[in-house]
């Protein structure tokens, strides 16, 4: 199962990098790219490319060493990933994955790979406000 | 001979446990010396329980409810369900003697039972239980059949009827799974108390007990080794984590 | 005995279509039940916290256990080798395997998630009775189908015997899983009963063979060909033979609960004072169900009146789905006995009946699921040669004399 995913994921980047490449080389074009939110200050807890490539790897395992175990280690939660990656703003409001300037959905809609995480997770910092009222869909 | 020296380094704990309980604060004790490391598992040295005692519990009283609402963010979430299909951890039973008419009042969610019925019957295995014995729905996997809400023979079980949002990070839940009390996991990891019985203490009731079961010098065991405890509905045998006193 | 040849049926006449147009509309109409509810959630059905399933759980359960059923002819004949019901195995087969697919489609379509049926497929609990159900419904189609092809390969006929016994002894250990699921169930005074497994099976028989029974009528009398007075009395004399069994168990059933107190509140509220469930109980089963076509069957003036048969089939049919519910859904809304000799109250609804209304959109999808298994039906006679072309007694049955009017 994970292998076929991992590969039908490989086959979407690929897809996915081809059309970026196509679509940049049209200028007009540019405005279909994921805008990526920056993350709150420092250095991810694993390299850009690695954690491209492998971040559904990482939450997976770590789903089940957290549920299952009680393992509540903070690096691969997705808890954590929220925690930086949809930080407040200088408005101090947050997105919601509603949203596409939401860390995840910015990449996740333009790839066009559907995610139910936030069906049951948080799309926000606990303590967070969002930036608008409208009821958070997925 | 390895048991033996299992049992003593529990006394000297449980001793130091409560040396230091006469140097701090009660409560802060116990997160010093219990404390287990965010990155090692729950093991089956532990047995999470819980003791009610039911002479304690007010008619009336909904404070461990509302607790529980606010702790896991259940409660004001479904706006369009029925109130039979809205989900409910835990609840105040009211009970009357038929006979006497003798009145009673107990706090009941899940029993987290150590051979649950839920767990039995879920297909997939996403009903499941810790090896510290906290008995927990596995979402990510729970294809939303309901027969752990069949076989549950205490009703503690909810299914979600419709989308949510703005869920507790601590406490996911969502559309299309089953839920229930999860004996609030998140603080028993960082060595915290349920929240129910947090607020059942901070009302000046005491009438809820949590903590280790397997451990005998834990106030929860000592208790129920004095007065006793009864399980609802015993005969099923489920030696249930959560126990009653004055049942 | 003649070979039997077999032809599909032409189907092009309006009739045909007619027929698939609607068992269509039905289906459409159930799949997009279906979407409705998952788009919105189950806050759209009548089925609650308190009620877990419902009208889905009713059909589908019905469908699930017919199916087993509908394989009694291919069965009597492979294992029992009763020559006479030989011709029409395949389309008994046939059916069986319809009516599962029908039933599982609403079971799976009712699920709160129904995208993760990958996940059920690949993770099991093996102390389930669910996840090995879904190896024996699974298993099933798989032995069903060697079966069939066995039977309609004339090179391979010989074989068929032993695919025959396989889906015959598979066939009685998915119903018994079926039954199991109640039967397994401790926490409900309704369940938690070792009679639930046999019972199922013996419900199978009468209910899958009433099924089969209106099935096989249909497909003769609409694309004309001959069936013989042989072929239905003998059918109908057994439907009998398996509605009185049924009798059997329901009796067995509540004396059993009946003599031991703990269980008086539960029968009291199925047989007497329980509203919809007791007269289901009492005018659904019991009435429609078996009385009404036992008399049907055996009565002098009906017995050899095709229209009293199909009659008979049909309630039947509504007598099981009938049943299912009391079973399902009575068996819920009864309150779980927790605190013996207490009145019970809360804000979860403990203590009292729960009630359940059940909505469109869940009733569609069950009937749709039935329509699904039926268009299923229609289009595999017309493409398969399932189908023999005479089933006149002359031809199947040379010996059958019609009794003395």
């Amino acid at each position: 199962m994970v292998y076929l995913q991992r590969h039908i994921r490989k086959l979407v980047t690929l897809v996915g990098l081809g059309i970026l490449l196509s679509l940049s080389l049209t200028s007009q074009a540019a405005d279909l790219k994921p805008v990526i939110p920056t993350a709150k200050g420092g250095q991810c807890v694993e390299k850009t490319d690695v954690m491209r490539k492998n971040h559904m790897e990482f939450i997976l395992h770590q789903r089940n060493d957290t549920l299952r175990r009680g393992i509540r280690t903070s690096k691969h939660s997705l808890k954590e990933c929220i925690e930086c990656h949809n930080a407040p703003a200088n408005d101090g409001k947050v997105a919601r994955i509603s949203e596409k300037d939401h860390f995840c959905s910015s990449c996740h809609t333009f790839a066009a790979v559907k995610i139910d995480c936030f069906e049951c997770h948080a799309d926000k910092p606990e303590a967070a406000q969002y930036r608008t009222s409208a009821k958070g869909g997925h | 001979m390895k048991q033996d020296t299992d049992m003593n380094r529990r006394r000297f704990l449980g001793q130091a446990a409560a040396a230091a309980g006469l140097a701090v604060a009660p409560g802060v004790m116990l997160y010093e010396v219990q404390a287990r490391p965010a990155g090692e598992a729950a093991t089956s040295k532990q047995r999470w329980g819980m003791l009610i005692d039911t002479t304690k519990c007010e008619v009336g009283c909904n404070d461990c409810v509302t607790a529980c609402k606010t702790e896991n963010g259940w409660g004001a979430s479904e706006t369009k369900s029925s109130t039979e299909q809205q989900a409910q951890w835990i609840r105040k039973v009211k009970l009357t003697d038929k006979q006497t008419g003798h009145v009673q009042s107990l706090p009941l969610m899940c029993q987290h039972c150590e051979t649950p019925p839920c767990v039995d019957v879920c297909p997939t295995g996403a009903s499941m239980k810790r090896a510290d014995g906290i008995v927990l729905v596995d979402k990510h996997i729970c294809i939303g059949c309901r027969y752990c809400m069949m076989a549950c023979p205490y009703k503690a079980r909810s299914f979600i009827h419709e989308s949510l949002s703005g869920q507790k990070a601590h406490a996911p839940r969502g559309l299309g799974t089953v839920e229930s009390c999860t004996l609030c996991v998140h603080r028993v990891d960082k060595d915290g108390t349920p929240a129910c019985v947090e607020s059942c203490n901070a009302k000046g009731h005491k009438a809820m007990y949590f903590g280790d079961l397997n451990d005998p010098n834990s106030e929860i065991s000592k208790r129920l080794k004095e007065f006793g405890g009864q399980q609802i509905r015993a005969d099923l045998g489920l030696n249930t984590g959560v126990r009653y006193q004055g049942l | 005995m003649k070979a039997i040849r077999y032809r599909e049926i032409d189907g092009n006449s309006l009739g045909y279509f007619a027929l698939v147009g609607i068992l269509g509309l039905i289906v459409a109409a159930g799949g997009l039940a279906a979407l409705y509810m998952e788009h919105n959630g189950h806050w759209v059905t009548g089925m609650t916290n308190q009620v877990v399933w419902g009208m889905p759980h009713v059909f589908a359960v019905f469908l699930i256990v017919a199916a087993s059923g509908a394989l009694n002819v291919a069965s009597i004949s492979s294992v029992f080798n009763k020559k006479a019901y030989k011709p029409l195995a395949p389309l008994s087969a046939i059916l069986a395997v319809c009516l599962l697919l029908g039933g599982l489609t609403v079971l799976v379509l009712d699920l709160g998630q129904p995208d993760r049926l990958v996940v059920a497929m690949t993770k099991y609990n093996f102390k389930s009775i669910f996840a090995w159900n879904m190896i024996l419904y699974n298993g099933f189609i798989a032995i069903v189908a060697v079966y069939i092809w066995l039977m309609m390969e004339r090179k391979m006929n010989v074989y068929s015997k032993y695919a025959g016994f396989a889906a015959f002894f598979w066939r009685l250990i998915l119903t018994t899983g079926t039954g199991s699921i109640f039967g397994f169930i401790v926490a409900r005074q309704a369940y938690d009963a070792a009679i639930m497994a046999p019972m199922f099976v013996i419900m199978s028989f009468a209910y899958g063979l009433a099924v089969f029974m209106l099935v096989m009528m249909a497909s003769y009398k609409w694309s004309g060909r001959e069936l013989g007075e042989g072929t239905i009395q003998r059918m109908k004399s057994l439907l009998g033979v398996f509605i009185g069994a049924v009798l059997y168990f329901l009796l067995a059933y509540h004396l059993t609960n009946l003599y031991g107190t703990e269980n008086h509140g539960v029968e009291a509220f199925l047989l007497v004072d329980g509203g919809i469930y007791t007269k289901l109980f009492w005018y659904g089963t019991i009435l429609i169900g078996c009385l009404a076509p036992l008399f049907l069957i055996f009565c002098r003036f009906t017995k050899n009146s095709n229209t009293a048969i199909v009659i008979a089939c049909i309630l039947v049919i509504l007598g099981g789905l009938s049943q299912m519910y009391v079973i399902i859904i009575g068996g819920q809304a009864y309150p779980m006995e927790m605190f013996p000799g207490k009145i019970v109250e809360s804000g979860f609804f403990d203590g009292g009946v729960k009630s359940y209304t059940p909505t469109l959109a869940e009733t569609l999808l069950g009937l749709g699921g039935f329509a699904l298994a039926l268009i299923m039906v229609s289009l595999a006679v017309k493409v398969l040669r399932c189908l023999p072309v005479s089933m006149a007694d002359k031809d199947v049955d040379p010996h059958y004399k019609a009794e003395a009017k």
